[in-house]
């Protein structure tokens, strides 16, 4: 069983994270936000602040370049569009200090009316075939609107960076999933030349999505690292955390699903609107409509997805951005068209998933590992239809598969190789797949391959970690430089392309088995049951990681996860880690994977595809699915709560 | 003057009266390994030993600290050797991002250090104040497990 590379760094406390970088002058900083849900901005006083002994630098909008931000927006504007949009900036001694010189800044606002609703914003939209023909020639038609909730990502580590400057080349330890792109994004945003800006992640405290782009503090630390002539760290707090830096958009799905006697949907119809918040981040990638288009093999399918605008929290991509939210409908009612049919679950699901993309028209790469993963979770959860409290869900996810650009370098001398690659191990276990996979080309132990990482500076791209990709873009490239340094001794290699005339996806199946307490509406679940097709699994520890994380995360998404919104005032109510309901280890049941190496030749040269995402996908579903058939109640709505359950 | 114990070693602290333990660590001692992740006691990354028992640093003012001895992640091996939980995190995976892990670590070092074969149900509630987002719990279960059977 090979073990993470880094895990002794990360057992001992050595592992350094983006504010564990310590530096002499170091400053900290801490960034004023907007209290009030939509205003304009009439005057800011900074004066006391500036004036507290220790305090180094003050930024706002009254002092500091207008660079332009998300949508119309500046970096400091004007006008607030959200409790927690950004103000002003403090860098100071201590931490304690800024805070303090923070709460010193004296802002005027005039407040503006706000809209916690939305209005819907042109759809984004895809159809074939005739949906109302469709809908006409079913025999059975579901009609049903299921709505999910507002989910924060709330990784332990917050946001942050400590940023440096030598003359004009600036350097940040940020805690990102895409060194690059924070890189590109930064050295825009400052007007500088890409090459004079180093981004570095040795570590990262998770990130699940929000990681994945360039956010405005990484910027305001830069500018007060500039304006100080000092190193500066920039650590979001939990509030900042929860208010500021993305989360999963709610949705409100309303579903027509048309079926033959016989289970073969004739009709699939699908309009659902989506809490953007105040502004497109970029990154949010929430394609809720994808689901539909594909799972199922289905003539006449129409699903659109309209934007909603409010003065709330930005969405931002969050572990399989869209899938997730879409499934949990999708599957739910899946479930709810077999009982009208009277077909069991499974079975239902066997006749109908979809062996080519729909969506692009392609043959998949790997037409039937669907059904291996949902006969290989019938198998182990011993799948009875209507056996009380045991529920069942399929899913796909549009990514996985890896795609170019990306580099690689190998080096290779004394039976002992260095692989120099430009992306980040964002907890996923990258660094140990890759030095896996470049020691089994070279014929030697992993012990031998040292794998760096997280750094732009040997200017080798990296893609962000995102879409489940990392491994499945980097394996074959790292393979590849290693069976040329193999020859050499040092080699580069490219990503190449992807097979033309087909299709890769991830898909997989879970299985709940859970109690309801009739009387308390506790829900307890007691066993999960996951197969999820990630290609060839090259390390099964680290892939069981995965499967148990993944699975993790959407018990809390599905029975306790929300971020509560006041309608009256526009505040998050929860934005801690107390009162927004993460799982905890009393919470967890058995997690039993029976996910199988199924390497995937046509994908790519290493048989690899990726499995960050996708075990979170189905599990809200057969959650939900598990209560439908313990208690006969169907709830349509994330989270499951008692109170719902009860009512 | 704060004068403590950490890691076995003695140490003046030159502190506000406001200033935690945690930042105390971190800023102060340069030991980075507890991490601050909410800075009200709710999710226990910033756990420390604080005379053997398990309390989040956070929540601890260095300047109560006088003459008591805190260890952090950095001062759990022996010797230059890993803890025998340690060496189980490594073996089960119990963790991915590894932010929570030196917190995880010390609550389930404190129990160790009181009991020497703890129950599943010690065990459970030992981590029950440690948040994982990476949702390595199973995993996290199975070393400590591991760690007591050996």
């Amino acid at each position: 069983m090979i073990t993470r590379l880094e895990g002794a760094d990360k057992v001992t406390g050595r592992a350094r994270y983006a504010a564990d970088v310590r530096l002499p002058g170091l400053l900290h900083a801490h960034i004023v936000r907007s209290p009030y849900p939509h205003a304009r901005i009439r005057h800011i006083d900074a004066s006391r602040a500036e004036r507290l002994p220790g305090v180094h630098a003050v930024l706002s909008s009254a002092n500091s370049p207008s660079i332009p931000w998300h949508d119309a927006s500046s970096l400091f504007d004007r006008t607030v569009r959200y409790i927690g949009d950004e103000v002003a900036a403090v860098a100071a001694d201590s931490d304690e200090l800024a805070a303090d010189a923070a709460r010193l800044i004296d802002v005027q606002y005039e407040a503006l009316a706000f809209d916690l609703v939305g209005e819907a914003r042109e759809p984004k939209a895809e159809a074939r075939g005739d949906v109302a023909r469709g809908l006409r020639e079913a025999d059975v038609v579901l009609e049903a609107t299921y709505r999910t909730q507002t989910a924060l990502h709330n990784a332990l580590e917050p946001h942050g960076c400590t940023a440096l400057w030598h003359g004009d080349q600036l350097t940040v330890y940020e805690s990102t999933q895409g060194i690059f792109a924070v890189r590109d994004e930064v050295a825009e945003k400052l007007g500088l030349a890409a090459q004079n800006v180093r981004i570095i992640t040795e570590h990262m405290g998770g990130g699940f999505g929000a990681k994945q782009i360039a956010w405005k503090h990484t910027v305001i630390a830069a500018l007060l690292a500039q304006r100080t002539g000092r190193p500066v760290q920039l650590a979001l707090d939990r509030a900042s955390e929860n208010l500021a830096a993305g989360n999963r958009n709610a949705t409100e799905q309303r579903l027509r699903l048309g079926a033959k006697r016989d289970g073969t949907l004739s009709a699939i119809d699908a309009r659902i609107r989506v809490e953007a918040g105040a502004y497109s981040v970029g990154g949010e990638d929430s394609d809720v409509i994808g689901t539909y288009l594909t799972l199922y093999r289905c003539a006449n399918v129409r699903a659109e997805q309209r934007s909603l605008r409010t003065n709330a929290g930005p969405a931002v991509a969050f572990r399989a951005p869209g899938y997730a939210e879409g499934n949990f409908a999708l599957e739910s009612a899946i479930d709810e068209l077999a009982a009208r049919l009277g077909i069991d679950a499974l079975e239902l699901r066997l006749r109908n998933y979809a062996t080519r993309d729909q969506r692009e028209d392609k043959p998949y790469t790997a037409p039937e590992s669907l059904r291996r993963c949902i006969t290989r979770v019938a198998a182990a959860c011993e799948w009875r239809h209507q056996r009380p409290g045991l529920g069942f869900a399929a899913h796909d996810w549009a990514a996985g598969g890896g795609w170019p650009p990306a580099e690689a370098e190998v080096e290779f001398a004394h039976g002992a190789a260095r692989v120099i690659v430009g992306v980040q191990d964002v907890g996923t276990g990258s660094r140990t797949a890759l030095a896996q996979l470049a020691a089994a080309e070279l014929g030697i132990g992993v012990e031998r391959v040292q794998v760096e990482l997280g750094d732009t500076q040997p200017g080798l791209y990296g893609p962000t970690s995102a879409g489940s990709a990392t491994l499945a873009t980097l394996g074959p490239v790292v393979q590849e430089a290693a069976r040329l340094a193999k020859k050499s001794g040092h080699a580069r290699a490219q990503r190449g392309e992807n097979p033309k005339g087909k299709s890769i996806r991830t898909c997989g199946a879970q299985a709940v088995e859970l109690a309801v307490d009739r009387d308390t509406g506790e829900v307890t679940v007691k066993r999960v049951i996951a197969a999820h097709d990630c290609g060839r699994i090259v390390n099964p520890l680290l892939q069981s990681s995965q499967v148990i994380g993944g699975i993790t995360q959407a018990l809390g998404y599905a029975l306790s996860e929300k971020r509560i919104v006041d309608a009256r005032l526009g505040d998050v109510l929860n934005a801690n880690l107390e009162e927004y309901k993460l799982p905890t280890v009393a919470d967890i049941p058995e997690i039993v994977n029976a996910s199988e190496s199924m390497p995937d030749a046509e994908a790519n040269a290493t048989g690899v595809k990726g499995c960050g995402e996708p075990p979170i996908i189905p599990t809200a579903a057969a959650i939900a699915n598990a209560i439908y058939s313990a208690t006969g109640v169907r709830i349509r709505e994330l989270p499951i709560t008692r109170e719902k359950l009860i009512r | 003057m704060t004068p403590l114990r950490v890691n076995g070693e003695h140490v003046e602290l030159d502190v506000e009266p406001r200033r935690t333990l945690l930042d105390a660590l971190r800023a102060d001692l340069g030991l980075t390994g507890a991490k601050k992740a909410c800075d009200m006691g709710n999710c226990g990354a910033c756990t420390v030993l604080l005379d053997g028992e398990a309390v989040y640093s956070c929540l601890v003012l260095a300047v109560d600290c006088v003459a008591r001895a805190v260890t952090t992640i950095e001062g759990l091996g022996e010797g230059g050797k890993l803890h025998r939980l340690q060496e189980a995190f490594i073996a089960a995976d119990a963790f991915q991002c590894g932010f929570c892990t030196p917190g995880q670590l010390m609550a389930l070092a404190a129990l160790f250090e009181r009991v020497a074969r703890p129950s599943d149900a010690q065990i459970m509630r030992a981590l029950s104040g440690n948040l994982c987002r990476c949702g390595a719990y199973q995993h996290i279960l199975r070393a400590a497990h591991m760690a007591r059977d050996r």
